[in-house]
């Protein structure tokens, strides 16, 4: 018994610890900067200002589209991740010859990293020697070149068309597994009753797979909230602030700006939205746990 | 009639679908092989008149892009093999025993998941350099470690939930302790689990970029996403280096995906289906 005791001490021991001081204190230690004045070039002059970096924040209109931006780049994102996810992984469902092969190179995104895939979308979106402008006008669906990643108008739905692309694979793999847990015998059991294919869909698969595209749903647009390496490879923010989201207005107050009050504000803002977001969705959803993801 | 209509729709929708994913990569591969002039000569070229490797050899040229690849290695190595020894264990431990504490143990493992990690990009910064270990490979890999072993944990201890514990019981009977219980009996069955951790962790640290920017400006020591953030910022205009760079980084994940892509997707949706 003592033994145990000792085993699962000397077990967690080295996992926790470095999760503590490396993750945990950090991150306390960054809740309070937030009501400090804390910049880099100027450790000297630390102090307290209360709310202020939440003020200014609230003063800076680019902080209003960055709060927007993340909206639509969840939103947006995370509809067209999961629907297109969930076609592929419904079309790869049954075994076919080259579904292996298929899957290598139709799952390959999501092994890279956002910063190289935000700059070969840069590459490709550029409004001279782009790409996708020499394709579009080829075919003819455009007659004059668009500034895609230059123009406040398109930047936005260009980054979200990238992190799509990204994202995809995700949720296909995810679902994919999900459905090949479904006992043949419902499908069975739902022959018998003469369901047609959709039926089937609607009401044998949909509701069995449910608790994990909860799961899923939940927390990949927390990820997506929280990961602005695309949008940092591909705009960094611009045209002019007009792609910032939150998580990447807040890496450019540490990176360039070296102001951590700053960011550590909007980080405390997103925590506080991450939270409502995570409430909200229980409470629709009304998933009681959400497995360990 | 109406089955092959629906055949026929689900190969034209993989179709399109297979090269809406692969022409990203076609173009960055095409790219990199263009002799300069190809790359910004009208109409644009979907296939090069002549293949270079020009913009290779001027990768190798106008940086230490071998230096870069050699960092990004050990450093993506050595953590991966780090979080899996310290996440094995602790997999295990979480998998196998109920003690006082266990859901606050996985609660604090859950949450550094879904919280926003640049929050304490600052204070790691200053907590490095007070260590005295800015513009060393040793903090990326200790920060890289740390990262992963939430995860990690989490994944590997969907695996040993699904052996049996009668393994390791039989094995104790016989005499053998708990560790070495562990070690002989359970580790060599888990392998699958284990290769596939080893596999999603080194693709992270292989892609990491912030952490390895606030950390390293010593040239020599950095990585390669580091040193192709900073090719952004000093050649915008030279895409052939750009993308020779691109094609040279994504390789190793692209072959270790290649090879090993039926474990990965086993793994992740295994430790994520086992709560």
């Amino acid at each position: 018994m003592k033994n145990q005791k000792i085993f699962i001490l000397s077990g967690l021991l080295p996992a926790l610890l470095l999760v503590l001081a490396f993750t945990y204190y950090p991150f306390l230690k960054g809740i309070i900067m937030a009501f400090q004045d804390y910049k880099l070039f100027d450790l000297r002059h630390i102090r307290f200002v209360g709310f202020d970096n939440f003020k200014d924040a609230f003063h800076d209109p680019k902080f209003f589209t960055a709060l927007k931006n993340s909206g639509y780049w969840v939103f947006f994102s995370l509809i067209f991740q999961f629907l297109f996810g969930l076609a592929l992984a419904l079309l790869l469902k049954k075994p076919f010859r080259g579904r292996g092969i298929f899957q290598g190179f139709a799952f390959y995104s999501w092994a890279l990293s956002g910063f190289l895939i935000g700059m070969i979308w840069k590459w490709m979106f550029n409004s001279q020697i782009g790409v996708i402008n020499d394709l579009l006008l080829r075919i003819g669906i455009i007659h004059e070149r668009i500034g895609f990643l230059s123009n406040p108008k398109w930047a936005m739905t260009s980054v979200i068309i990238a992190n799509v692309w990204y994202g995809i694979a995700f949720f296909a793999i995810m679902l994919l597994a999900a459905l090949q847990s479904v006992p043949s015998e419902l499908y069975e059991a739902a022959d018998m009753d003469g369901a047609t294919g959709v039926r089937k869909l609607w009401n044998v698969t949909l509701p069995y797979i449910l608790p994990t595209i909860i799961a899923t749903t939940l927390l990949r647009a927390i990820w997506i909230f929280n990961d602005p390496t695309i949008i940092y490879g591909l705009t960094n923010g611009g045209p002019a602030g007009s792609t910032h989201i939150l998580s990447s207005l807040m890496l450019d107050k540490i990176i360039y700006a070296g102001d951590y009050g700053a960011a550590s504000a909007i980080g405390v803002i997103m925590i506080v939205l991450l939270l409502l977001y995570t409430i909200f969705f229980l409470t629709v959803t009304k998933a009681e746990k959400v497995g360990d993801f | 009639m109406k089955l092959r209509i629906g055949t026929a729709l689900k190969v034209v929708f993989l179709a399109l679908y297979l090269l809406v994913m692969v022409f990203p990569l076609y173009w960055i591969v095409i790219t990199s092989l263009k002799p300069q002039k190809d790359i910004f000569s009208f109409p644009l070229r979907y296939w090069p008149e002549k293949f270079t490797m020009d913009n290779y050899i001027n990768i190798f040229k106008i940086s230490k892009f071998h230096i870069y690849i050699g960092n990004s290695l050990i450093v993506a190595i050595a953590a991966a093999f780090i979080v899996l020894v310290i996440a094995v264990l602790s997999a295990y431990v979480l998998a196998r025993f109920k003690f006082r504490g266990h859901g606050q143990v996985m609660l604090a493992f859950f949450l550094t998941q879904m919280l926003p990690g640049f929050i304490a990009l600052a204070p790691l910064y200053l907590m490095m350099s007070h260590m005295d270990m800015l513009n060393t490979r040793f903090s990326l890999v200790l920060m890289y470690t740390v990262g992963l072993i939430p995860f990690s944990t989490i994944m590997l201890r969907g695996f040993f939930q699904r052996i049996p514990s009668s393994l390791e019981e039989a094995a104790m009977i016989d005499g053998c302790s708990r560790w070495s219980a562990l070690l002989r009996v359970i580790i060599p069955v888990m392998l699958p689990g284990i290769a596939s951790t080893f596999i999603f962790a080194f693709v992270q640290n292989w892609n990491e970029l912030f952490l390895a920017v606030m950390f390293i400006d010593n040239d020599s020591l950095k990585t390669l996403p580091v040193a192709m953030n900073s090719f952004i910022l000093k050649f915008d205009v030279d895409w052939g280096a750009m993308s020779a760079g691109a094609v040279l980084s994504i390789i190793p994940t692209i072959f270790i995906f290649a090879v090993a892509q039926r474990f990965i997707v086993e793994g992740l949706t295994q430790g994520a289906e086992k709560g």
